[in-house]
């Protein structure tokens, strides 16, 4: 890991809170860490405080699987932040994981042009900057 | 037929300058559409004895604005927020209270003013969390409602095949009606190839799905069906009111980018109002991008879900069209006022005071306000006649 200064021009970078730590810690490990709810065994966002489907509270952190779809993407091409200056077009994309949650994300490895809507897509780990890793996803296999 | 269709209406409706050029504090700009919509409805600020206010993206009116603009006979008084389904909801609330005996002259005023040199998504794109999971969208470049609008299309677009020449059939139909809209943003002629040929914003998007900001204001009056016949203008009869909130799961089984709060919120207006589709003589739908005006039409059921590109294609929202559109020019060529540019257009249209873009049969105006990522909706039947028998 490279302890390189923060540079102006560098993307956002999530700072880990007491609610979202296991989240950040799960990401630098390669482990992609949800929130369940042990009333319902719904899978939720991470650092969920109460279950969208059955308002209980009582949460834990699980590891997800990390595969799933491509729900639907972008491709943006608009300047909003400095940090994606040199990435533009960069793609966004919503993931359908198997445990039925989607997440925002990117899919990487792959140029836009080859995305597709359905597309399988397994979750790596990358840097952001500081030691802070995030989830994105890849093409997989069938 | 419910039992509120046709006891309130709206008499009157006040819309300032719509500029990307600095025209006032946002209370101030507030203030001179409330001042229009009284002179319009023939009414003084002493008559006003309701007022609900709703803050744009600049965010910086609230009930403040009692002060600010004197009101001191106030007997409803709120400052209300479902994003860009509120207009809408305003006039509902609006006109509850008013047949609940609540309150009798209700000002309901929405004013933002984002444009304050540099460009809009300074203060649409702007990053606002940097701790925690909420700061997981800048980070992976999520910026601005772009964003969620561009991946719902997508999604229709992969499902049903929806193209780019549908949303740009879209585009041109607005422009279309703007050309003879004095009050429109832009109203250059625009053809499919203009559209195509538009830079690209977040792909699917072109430039041209997508809405210009504006700075401004527009307010409206509403009052009791019996005190509007006494008033200056030619009172607009609310016959059916609904709204529906289905929120976004975010999980399998759900394809809430592909189905809006439309589809509940026409059920109970549609209802109340006693109406069918065949009814509807022209809509006036909430257009952030042109997606969302397709997506509108589907869920309100004048297609079948996923053939709103194969309904459009045929230039049926255009002037001289089967069901007129947008006839201002919407938000996309028009003016962004969120839930106050289909409000205002519905008014004008329903009272024959469109002008040059008139529709001749406006017996029966549909508007719809919409708001989130089609997270909220809220729906108003809106007539010159007190019922629609
Ligand atoms: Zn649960």
């Amino acid at each position: 890991m490279t302890t390189a200064e923060p540079q102006a021009q560098s993307k956002p970078i999530p700072r880990p809170d007491e609610a979202s730590l296991e989240f950040f810690e799960g990401a630098r490990r390669g482990e992609l860490m949800l929130s369940r709810c042990i009333a319902c065994g719904a899978w939720l966002a991470p650092a969920a405080r109460i279950c969208t489907e059955c308002l209980s509270e009582d949460l834990r952190w699980e590891r997800a699987s990390g595969r799933g779809v491509v729900f639907t993407f972008g491709v943006m091409h608009q300047f909003y932040h400095d940090g994606f200056i040199d990435e533009l077009p960069y793609n966004v994309a919503v993931v359908e994981l198997e445990e039925g949650l989607r997440l925002n994300s990117n899919i990487v490895n792959v140029p836009n042009e080859a995305i597709r809507v359905g597309m399988p897509v397994a979750v790596t780990f990358s840097e952001q900057g500081d030691g802070i890793y995030l989830p994105r996803f890849e093409p997989a296999g069938d | 037929m419910g039992l509120l269709s046709g006891r309130a209406a709206i008499a009157g409706v006040g819309i300032t300058e719509m500029t990307r050029e600095p025209i006032g504090t946002t209370d101030q700009v507030a203030g001179r559409a409330i001042r229009l919509a009284l002179e319009d409805a023939g009414l003084t600020k002493d008559d006003v004895d309701g007022l609900l206010i709703n803050a744009g993206v600049t965010n910086d009116i609230s009930i403040g604005l009692q002060r600010t603009l004197g009101f001191r006979n106030l007997r409803l008084m709120n400052h209300m927020n479902a994003a860009g389904s509120t207009a809408g909801q305003m006039v509902h609330y609006a006109a509850l209270a008013i047949d609940a005996g609540m309150a009798n002259a209700v000002v309901c005023v929405f004013a933002d003013t984002p444009l304050r040199g540099g460009s809009a998504g300074a203060a649409y794109g702007q990053v606002r969390a940097s701790t925690g999971v909420q700061a997981l969208g800048p980070a992976y470049g999520f910026f601005g409602a772009n964003t969620g609008y561009a991946l719902a299309a997508r999604r229709h677009m992969a499902t049903y095949g929806t193209t780019h020449d549908h949303f740009g059939a879209i585009a041109v139909s607005n422009r279309k009606w703007a050309g003879m809209n004095p009050r429109a943003m832009q109203r250059r002629p625009m053809t499919l190839e203009d559209y195509h040929n538009s830079r690209w914003i977040i792909e699917p998007f072109h430039l041209f799905d997508c809405t210009l900001v504006s700075n401004g204001s527009v307010a409206v009056v509403v009052t009791s069906a019996g005190r509007a016949r006494e008033l200056r203008q030619p009172p607009v009869y609310i016959l059916g009111m609904g709204q529906g909130h289905p929120g976004n799961p975010n999980r399998a089984g759900f394809e809430n980018e592909m189905n809006t709060g439309a589809q509940i919120a026409r059920e109970t207006a549609f209802g109340m109002a006693g109406i069918d589709n065949d009814d509807v003589d022209l809509c006036e739908l909430y257009d952030c991008y042109t997606y969302t005006t397709l997506v509108t039409l589907e869920d309100y059921g004048f297609c079948a879900k996923g053939e709103g590109g194969a309904f459009i294609e045929d230039g049926k929202l255009e002037p001289g069209g089967s069901l007129p559109t947008n006839t201002g020019g919407g938000q996309l060529s028009g003016y962004y006022m969120w839930g106050m540019t289909p409000v205002s257009e519905g008014v004008i249209q329903a009272r024959g005071q469109g002008g040059e873009r008139q529709v001749e049969k406006h017996d029966c105006v549909l508007v719809s306000t919409q708001g989130g990522v089609l997270d909220y909706h809220a729906t108003l039947i809106l007539s010159p006649h007190p019922s629609n028998a």
